[in-house]
């Protein structure tokens, strides 16, 4: 036998017959336990955790907007309901909550735009708060468009 | 043969999806929302909205933009899985679920508005 020494070795159906605590992919290796909750121990956690929350509300606006066009399919007096549910209390409440997680995932992701995107003109590297500014841009122009087709004559 | 990683292909449809939801989703959630159903500004009417989608290339746009959303809600929302609520080891589980339900919401939407109206 010239099998070289080590645990990692042995072919895997071997492990568990040398530690038969061993579970492929799963090694018992030393980790603090942490509460579940870790994200409500600071601020920064939190702020963290919301962010990446957003995506439940940007998930949510696409199913709604697919909703909505099959409700426009459905004829005028669906669509006529539809718009009454929309401004019952409840679900008014729920959307605002739904719209600041936008907002929130809108000016995050915009804000870390110029970390994410590092351009070059020649030799010089445009300045972080171009960057930015042009992603702000962007968004004006893409809400003025959205308001001109959806509600423009 | 090397076994390619998608995980690269997901990330750009996170990215790519992140980029149009922060631009055009606070309009469109303020406008359909609320500013519509309030009417907080003059409303089109059933016809016009049927109008309005009912054009190949808008049909097209919105298709793209919806499956970018819920690719988008897939990949961020597992990764939240992962970390927030420390389910790393429902790897394969959460993977499956989550870009399995985008692929199926993207078929229906696709189906949708092929169909449409």
């Amino acid at each position: 036998m010239n099998r070289p020494e080590g645990p990692n070795s042995f072919p895997r159906a071997d492990r568990a017959a040398v530690n038969p605590s061993y579970r492929l992919y799963h090694p018992k290796w030393y980790r603090e336990r942490y509460p579940i909750f870790w994200w409500l121990e600071r601020f920064a956690y939190g702020k963290f955790i919301t962010r990446e929350l957003t995506s439940l509300a940007v998930g949510y606006a696409a199913v709604l907007l697919m909703f909505e066009i099959w409700v426009l399919s459905e004829g005028q007096q669906a669509y006529t309901r539809f718009q009454e549910l929309l401004v019952s209390p409840p679900v008014l409440i729920f959307h605002g909550v739904g719209l600041l997680f936008l907002l929130f995932h809108s000016v995050t992701w915009l804000n870390l735009a110029p970390k994410a995107l590092v351009v070059h003109l020649g030799r010089k590297r445009i300045p972080d708060a171009a960057v930015l500014f042009g992603h702000y841009a962007a968004w004006l122009v893409a809400t003025a468009l959205v308001v001109w087709y959806l509600v423009g004559r | 043969m090397a076994k390619v990683s998608r995980e690269p292909f997901f990330w750009a449809m996170f990215s790519s999806g992140g980029m149009i939801a922060a631009l055009v989703l606070p309009a469109m959630a303020l406008l359909l929302w609320f500013a519509i159903p309030l009417g907080w500004v003059e409303a089109p009417s059933h016809a016009d909205l049927v109008t309005k989608i009912d054009r190949p290339l808008v049909k097209l746009a919105l298709f793209a933009f919806v499956v970018l959303l819920l690719f988008h809600w897939a990949h961020r929302f597992r990764f939240t899985l992962y970390d927030g609520l420390q389910l790393s080891h429902l790897y394969g589980l959460i993977a499956t679920v989550s870009y399995g339900s985008a692929t199926i919401l993207s078929l229906s939407a696709a189906y949708l508005l092929w169909s449409f109206p």
